[in-house]
């Protein structure tokens, strides 16, 4: 990098090359992007995590076709994948909404419902096993009203999933409220007051008005759903570590504790590898699918 | 989080001048909100969360005031008749103290580093604009979509080989190097409104590619510096991932280690964990009463247009 100075006084511009990206671009490509490489490259090899990993061809490959769990876990996550989008989509559209809307309470209220945000996985796992401890917890007093007499949820092949699923989304719900309220400031309130002049009711509004508007926003944040729900895999270690059994075993679950508790570090890249797949697959589809990539503004329809 | 794909095709769409012009926010007050309908399904909507959030909220800022026996014998959600700070106490006795100064040192250093790395990466990325340079912003949109626990075992790997395991330089590195991709597309969108006529004038003027950084895009950028730091901050707080996988001894451990392990060994200590839990977000939600506005804004940043 050199300080040069305009050649004869003329408007050389000088702009910033590479150099300034360099490190951030060095750094990324070190921890980020290379490891990627690896990964793929240690689900062929043997390796417990100590010594050097071992070609072994195919090996790791092949015994996926008969890790049972692998398979398990795979329908597992798909079914958290789909609580979750059915719990927080409803939820976080409707919060954004009211959040976005005109109501007095709206700011103190609104200050209380983003304070999950704020918590750790770590916390928000670890305080939801205590009020679903079946002997002491919330869940005891509170299950039979539910159907749970028992108050047993986490501990139970029936349900443990939906409490998982309903602590994660208790987690990630303000976050798509977010985005939703964003948005939903950004519809024009001139639309509205067309919709009153024509005598549509609150309800038509929301189904003609705010749905169509928020399109993109839902799809975003169905994106990040639907992606996130790959990846967690702490929230679960802690509540269940996967079980009872296998019941709640999601594929980066399956993958850690093969990687980092049986130590069969060439398998779990194998499940590694599977997960990046399809993580990037699933949300080219999606995209594709809903034609947002074409789309440049939630408010096309304005000008025409 | 590592949830970042969504942002990343936002963020390859063409941002500034169609948006802003229809951007018509209503003017503050009552008179240009009271035509937004009020919504019954979302206002029952949002009575239903106000429990659902606030009822745990006060489970555990009661129960991390309770004895113990309290906690075995009362109801959940019943106030105790005595309240007791003993449980804060009790969990700086165990080494809570050494999980805050590890916590504290790995976010301020993860801070420092991706701002330090992201800001002239994007003033690159913006006023540059070589092949190299829009390569590296692919790479980085790329980067968006790369869930964290998919590279753990190659991290894992190259932690070691490092001979950096077990230290907080682990999860310093791995921990910044993933809030990189978010805190670029963040601080690319706030230079972009950094006019370009004032970038041209003042290379007109001579200035170069350093005095520019300095006298225009560093004192411009603050509101993105601002986010980026929150967000990568934050992460950093309550990472998880790379503590559990690239530490081991007490003596490094962060907080949300440290939770997880205060569990495991005093299963049935709820009043001290929930302790640990407040101890834990005060720091936090200090921010957050301080700037609310500020620290929503910070976390969905990279996600908004």
């Amino acid at each position: 990098m050199t300080l040069q100075t305009p050649v004869f006084g003329g408007a050389r511009r000088e702009r910033p090359g590479f150099v300034w990206a360099a490190p951030a671009a060095i750094f990324f490509t070190i921890f980020g992007i290379v490891p990627i490489v690896v990964v793929l490259y240690l689900s062929f090899t043997k390796w417990n995590g100590l010594g050097a990993p071992e070609w072994t061809g195919i090996t790791n490959w092949r015994a996926l076709a008969d890790d049972g769990d692998a398979l398990h876990s795979i329908r597992i996550t798909g079914q958290l994948t789909i609580l979750c989008w059915l719990i927080q989509t409803p939820l976080s559209l409707l919060l954004g909404v009211w959040a976005a809307g005109p109501q007095r309470n709206r700011a103190v209220l609104s200050t209380l419902f983003f304070l999950p945000l704020l918590l750790s996985t770590a916390a928000i796992a670890l305080t939801w096993l205590s009020l679903l401890d079946p002997n002491f917890g919330l869940a005891a007093s509170l299950g039979s009203y539910v159907g749970v007499p028992d108050g047993n949820f986490l501990g139970s092949d029936d349900r443990a999933l939906y409490a998982v699923a309903a602590v994660i989304s208790w987690q990630f719900v303000p976050f798509h409220t977010l985005l939703y309220q964003a948005a939903a400031r950004q519809i024009p309130v001139s639309m509205y007051e067309v919709a009153e002049m024509d005598g549509a009711r609150t309800m038509r509004q929301f189904i003609s008005i705010t749905l169509p508007q928020l399109r993109n926003t839902i799809i975003a944040s169905s994106v990040l759903v639907v992606v996130g729900s790959l990846t967690y895999f702490e929230s679960i270690l802690l509540l269940t570590n996967g079980g009872p059994g296998t019941a709640t075993r999601v594929l980066p679950l399956h993958m850690y504790v093969k990687g980092f508790v049986g130590f069969d570090m060439g398998y779990a890249s194998v499940l590694a590898v599977l997960l990046v797949a399809v993580g990037t697959t699933l949300s080219v589809l999606i995209v594709r699918s809903t034609g947002y990539h074409r789309m440049n503004s939630d408010r096309e329809g304005m000008s025409g | 989080m590592t949830l970042y794909t969504a942002a990343r095709h936002r963020a390859a769409e063409t941002r500034p001048h169609v948006t802003t012009t229809v951007r018509v926010r209503p003017p503050k007050g009552n008179a240009g909100r009271r035509n937004r309908p009020v919504n019954v399904a979302a206002g029952i909507a949002a009575s239903f969360w106000l429990v659902i959030v606030a009822v745990p909220l006060y489970y555990i800022a009661l129960t991390s005031l309770r004895t113990s026996d309290s906690y075995l014998t009362d109801g959940a959600l019943v106030p105790p008749g005595n309240l007791t700070l003993d449980n804060y106490r009790q969990v700086l006795d165990l080494g809570f103290d050494t999980f805050i100064v590890n916590s504290t040192i790995v976010t301020v250093i993860t801070m420092v580093l991706v701002l330090a790395m992201a800001l002239p990466a994007a003033y690159a990325i913006v006023f540059g604009g070589t092949r190299a340079v829009r390569a590296t912003f692919n790479t980085f949109l790329l980067g968006l979509a790369i869930p964290a626990q998919a590279v753990i075992i190659p991290i894992y790997l190259l932690i070691t080989r490092l001979h950096l395991y077990d230290s907080l330089t682990a999860i310093i590195l791995p921990t910044a190097a993933f809030s990189l991709p978010m805190a670029i597309v963040v601080l690319t969108s706030t230079l972009r409104d950094i006019p370009r006529d004032l970038f041209d004038a003042m290379t007109v003027d001579g200035a170069g590619t350093v005095e520019l950084f300095r006298r225009l895009v560093l004192p411009l950028s603050r509101p993105g510096l601002v986010s980026v730091g929150i967000f990568s901050g934050l992460n950093a707080w309550n990472g998880f991932i790379f503590p559990l996988v690239l530490t081991q001894s007490e003596a490094r451990r962060v907080i949300p280690l440290g939770l997880w392990n205060f569990q495991s060994r005093f299963g049935t200590d709820v009043p001290g964990l929930l302790a640990a839990v407040v101890l834990s977000t005060v720091p936090v939600l200090a921010l957050y009463l301080f700037g609310r506005r500020q620290l929503l804004r910070s976390l969905s940043a990279g996600y908004r247009r």
